[in-house]
């Protein structure tokens, strides 16, 4: 890590296919760009080409309070929370409006960070926009009940903002991560101070240019960069902040849940890993089904926390899906992030590129038969091949671990009681999918999946209205959907005694 | 005490004369066992001090053998799959139980916790409701279907989590079960509840009713044992995904901490409060008065949401003291079982313990004694209705949760005054206003940093609305229909579709 005196809070940075912005590089304090207190920055490698794009200031415990200051005085002063909702509409309508304007230069921003292939990018800041204006739509809906109690009292709920809220975000989808929460967060009326992941700080920064721009007030959304262990650690266990947000591994989410605890039982909730089951029947539709295995691992270079990581395919179709799933991974286009084409970029760091292959060798000494990739692609980037393992065991650790990367196991089962058993032996519980044309296993196999989202027929197939969130250690609360809000609101109950009077 | 010789049921004579049995085992899997090591503790009668009897006392491999039972009706049995008026007629049944029993019920609980037979009563009929009221939910726990274009069908299904641990305290031991298993039972899951180890009592004799209701073995499991021991197993054990506690606050966030440790359960918590109670000049006096006893002499101030801190404005403060003094001399205090009683004992040795030395921090604190501040009699856990005047907002008797007849009374003017006292605290439980006027009423009760505000009443609770706490008060509501969100989880299912021509 180098110290930069003066590291300009803005930098010109060069996209590789030639388009040039301005990348902030400050912390997002009170709608302003600010250098850290300490002045300290950290480094932000480029993960396809392993070369530095910028510094970015870090923020450290000072900083977060700095910037719960400023959301606490939003909170109270701004009027975000106490006026007619349809101000907060309108700040994130325009910010979806921004967003879209911008797609491009986010996009780029995304791959350039993340590694990732600028087709998910652009998936991602699609989304991100849409999500935006799904909550804008939901601002001046969050009503409470009028609940009757018979005529001796007026009672009634109301669903109130809980007030400065952190929120820690992963590295796999920064942008996307990131409506997830500023979305039902502020449509809800509360404020914010979120960090972002040490290895992808980029587009977060810049698009606090455009929640400045969107008029929404000031220390109404604060985006501060910094790591876990200080900035993250500082968010949890902070006494004015209410309520944490946190995505990312599950290790981490039971550290943030008992700091939370530990200072002022702070509301939590945690999206975390996942082991999803992926399940194959016989009467499925093999060329759809391959399509999904595809999307399900590979999708953004298998770092996904709902990743369909371990596929079971019913054994009187295993051979043909099976040559079919390598004949489609060998299409796989993966290399330049930038390159249109490509389909799968880079892992997003060297740690996760370390992390992946590391499981391959053990997937390989656990006697794991290796089926297609199972190596690094080229030397200078962090790219994995697509990799399948058959012949495994339910107890090895490839089958049981999340590996968090193009990696999947591939097991035969034959009866569905068989198939629901071993895919619901695990501590997670993220997701599932399964393949059949059958209607009766479709809805009977997903009622019996302990998994909070099951696919039919399609895989990491998301949409703004619907929940998604985990069962077991994969987490609690749920993202999208009119859930989301319920994360962000508490209720407060007034009844009012009533004497009725005659005159 | 260690004996495995100590009976599965013993018989009781009430004060009353009213005579009944009492079970003392641990009630898993749908019977009364004794305790692995054969382990029991006493149960003491706080308003006489006497022995009432012993219970047996679960340990790690007691729980063990409950959340057994619990996983296995879940996964074993139809309870959680089957149409969900089935486990509606069975929560009907028991409400019915609870009201044909509610004497004894009432009895026991009087005799346990020291309330009075008014207090008890109370419990016992609101106890009833709320299983009545749970019943009627449990066939409408629906998901909802969501338009996201016809190439999909996307749907929602609110499935129970599994086995539920439940911890509940010993302010309303019958009241406080009803909370618990009401909304858990109606949804679908399976329950290992602890008692509080000082009042284990009606939960035990409520495990018959159980049966008598139809709930199959296993779905209800109740324990009696410490927090310490049996409580931690709860908070830790691997195949409970989901934790329910009521008590304090340090407790609770141990729990919390020990639910994220071992497996990530869900977990919700009713903790304590130091809830302010406010009085306008335009309130109706009376009224205001008789609220303020509700407030915080019922169940003699052994309630989380108690209105311990009174603001009163300066316009009526002084005939607002002489008419709340005047109301609490008309409180009679003593024999929970004398039908004119209104405030019984405090509900152990323990709890008279920490009042007392509370009145003794008052009063070395330098405010002034209004009225009461000592014990009453010799024999029984009794304190006299205390109130303590010109406090200032640091002292410990205004910021702490006392839990007893305890109450500060403070001056203030002006509402945004007042709202400030109010709001600094770490609690938000509850809060009380009493002004006649519309502005008032609701301005000040949004600006209120609370999780219930009552209007010119207090403690008024019904089965429909939302009970639970802000900041460090709590996490999660029990009663109206958001109790339910705590014993449910969200399953999305995304089917997508093929238009096939033929």
């Amino acid at each position: 890590m180098r110290y930069y005196a003066s590291l300009p809070l803005s930098v010109k940075v060069k996209l590789p296919h030639g388009i040039e912005y301005d990348q902030p590089t400050g912390l997002f304090i009170n709608n302003e760009f600010v250098p850290s207190i300490s002045g300290k920055t950290f480094s932000v490698i480029s993960p396809s080409t392993e070369e530095e794009i910028t510094h970015v200031y870090e923020a450290v415990s000072e900083d977060v309070d700095a910037a719960v200051d400023a959301a606490e005085k939003a909170f109270k002063n701004s009027g975000w929370a106490t006026a007619d909702p349809s101000q907060r509409v309108s700040g994130l309508l325009k910010l979806a409006d921004l967003v879209e304007e911008h797609a491009e230069v986010l996009a780029s921003i995304e791959s350039l960070d993340n590694g990732k292939s600028l087709m998910n990018a652009r998936g991602d800041i699609a989304l991100s926009a849409a999500y935006y204006r799904s909550c804008a739509g939901w601002c001046d809906k969050i009503d409470g009940r009028n609940i009757n109690t018979g005529s001796t009292h007026l009672s009634y709920t109301k669903r109130e903002p809980i007030g400065v809220c952190g929120q820690i975000i992963p590295w796999n989808f920064p942008q996307l991560m990131l409506s997830w929460k500023l979305g039902p967060a502020l449509a809800t009326g509360n404020t914010v101070v979120l960090k972002t992941a040490e290895s992808t700080p980029l587009s977060a920064l810049y698009l606090a240019k455009l929640v400045k721009e969107a008029g929404i007030p000031a220390g109404v959304v604060n985006i501060i960069s910094g790591f876990g262990k200080t900035a993250g650690e500082a968010i949890a266990i902070h006494p004015r902040i209410r309520k944490v947000a946190f995505t990312g591994s599950t290790a981490t989410g039971r550290h943030i849940m008992k700091r939370a605890a530990e200072s002022n039982l702070k509301k939590v909730t945690l999206e975390l890993g996942g082991k999803s089951p992926n399940i194959v029947f016989n009467d499925c539709n093999v060329k759809n089904a391959v399509q999904n295995l595809i999307v399900s691992i590979f999708y953004n270079s298998g770092e996904v926390c709902c990743a369909g990581s371990r596929i079971y395919c019913q054994s009187g179709i295993y051979d043909e899906l099976l040559s079919e799933f390598k004949t489609a991974i060998e299409a796989v286009k993966i290399g330049d992030p930038f390159n249109e084409a490509t389909f799968q970029g880079s892992q997003t760091s060297q740690q996760q590129l370390d992390k992946i292959l590391g499981y391959i060798e053990k997937g390989k000494a656990e006697g794991a038969t290796l089926v297609a990739g199972g190596e690094r692609f080229g030397t200078k980037g962090f790219f994995i091949k697509p990799t399948v393992f058959g012949n495994v065991t339910e107890d090895m650790g490839v089958v049981k671990e999340e590996i968090f990367g193009p990696v999947v196991t591939i097991t035969k089962f034959e009866t569905v009681d068989e198939v629901i058993e071993k895919a619901n032996d695990s501590e997670y519980g993220l997701a599932a999918g399964v393949h059949t044309e059958d209607i009766n296993k479709a809805v009977d196999v997903s009622n019996r999946l302990h998994a909070g989202t099951v696919w039919v027929n399609t895989y990491s197939d998301f949409h703004t209205s619907v929940p998604f969130g985990g069962f077991n250690q994969s987490g609690f609360g749920r993202e999208m959907g009119t859930e989301a809000l319920d994360n962000y609101t508490q209720v407060k109950a007034v009844r009012i005694k009533i004497s009725p009077k005659s005159a | 005490m260690v004996t495995d010789e100590y009976p599965l049921t013993v018989h009781i004579k009430l004060p009353n004369g009213v005579e009944y049995d009492q079970p003392t085992g641990l009630f898993i899997n749908g019977e009364f066992t004794k305790s692995k090591q054969g382990k029991t503790f006493e149960v003491v009668s706080p308003s006489t001090e006497e022995i009432v009897c012993s219970v047996y006392e679960a340990l790690e491999e007691d729980v063990n053998a409950a959340v057994d039972a619990a996983e296995n009706a879940f996964k074993n049995t139809e309870w959680a799959t089957q149409d969900p008026s089935v486990r509606g007629r069975c929560l009907l049944k028991l409400a019915d139980l609870v009201e044909q029993h509610a004497e004894v019920l009432a009895g026991i609980e009087s005799l346990d916790n020291g309330k009075s037979l008014f207090c008890s009563r109370g419990d016992v009929a609101l106890c009833s409701a709320y299983f009545r009221s749970c019943a009627g939910y449990a066939d409408k726990v629906d998901g909802r279907i969501i338009d996201t274009g016809s190439n999909h069908l996307s749907y929602t299904r609110r499935e129970p989590i599994g086995v539920c641990g439940q911890i509940i305290p010993w302010n309303f031991p019958l009241l406080m079960a009803s909370w618990k298993l009401g909304p858990c039972l109606a949804t679908g899951n399976v329950t290992v509840l602890k008692t509080a180890e000082s009042t284990p009592l009606s939960a035990l004799y409520l495990c018959n009713l159980l049966n008598e209701a139809g709930f199959p073995p296993g779905v209800v499991n109740i324990i009696s044992g410490f927090g310490k021991t049996t409580g931690d197993v709860i908070a830790l054990h691997p195949k409970v995904r989901k934790l329910a506690f009521t008590g304090s606050t340090a407790t609770g966030r141990h729990i919390m901490k020990r639910a994220a440790e071992s497996n990530l359960k869900k977990v919700t918590l009713e903790l304590g409060g130091k809830s302010p109670n406010i009085i306008f000049n335009d309130a109706d006096i009376a009224k205001a008065a008789q609220n303020m006893i509700i407030g915080i002499f019922y169940n003699s101030g052994e309630v989380c949401c108690a209105g311990s801190r009174i603001y009163c404005q300066s316009g009526i403060y002084d005939e607002l003291l002489v008419e709340f003094k005047k109301a609490i001399a008309n409180l009679k205090v003593g024999d929970p079982f004398d039908e004119t009683t209104f405030q019984g004992s405090q509900t152990s040795q323990l709890q008279l313990d920490r009042i007392l030395n509370y009145i003794d921090v008052g009063k070395k604190e330098g405010a002034q004694l209004i009225t009461g501040g000592e014990r009453i009699g010799g024999k029984g856990y009794f304190i006299k209705p205390t109130i303590f005047g010109n406090v200032h907002e640091e002292m410990r008797i205004v910021k702490e949760e006392i839990f007893g007849p305890v109450v500060t009374i403070t001056k203030f003017e002006t509402v945004d005054e007042v709202i400030e006292l109010a709001n600094n605290s770490e609690y938000g439980l509850a809060a009380g206003l009493h002004t006649e006027d519309i502005n008032k009423a609701i301005d000040v009760s949004n600006r209120l940093k609370a999780g219930t505000v009552w209007v010119n009443t207090y403690n008024d609770f019904h089965s429909s609305v939302p009970f639970g706490g802000y900041a460090q008060s709590g996490i999660g509501r029990e009663m109206g229909i958001e109790a339910f969100d705590n014993y449910t989880q969200v399953k999305a299912v995304r089917i997508k579709i093929d238009k096939k021509k033929a």
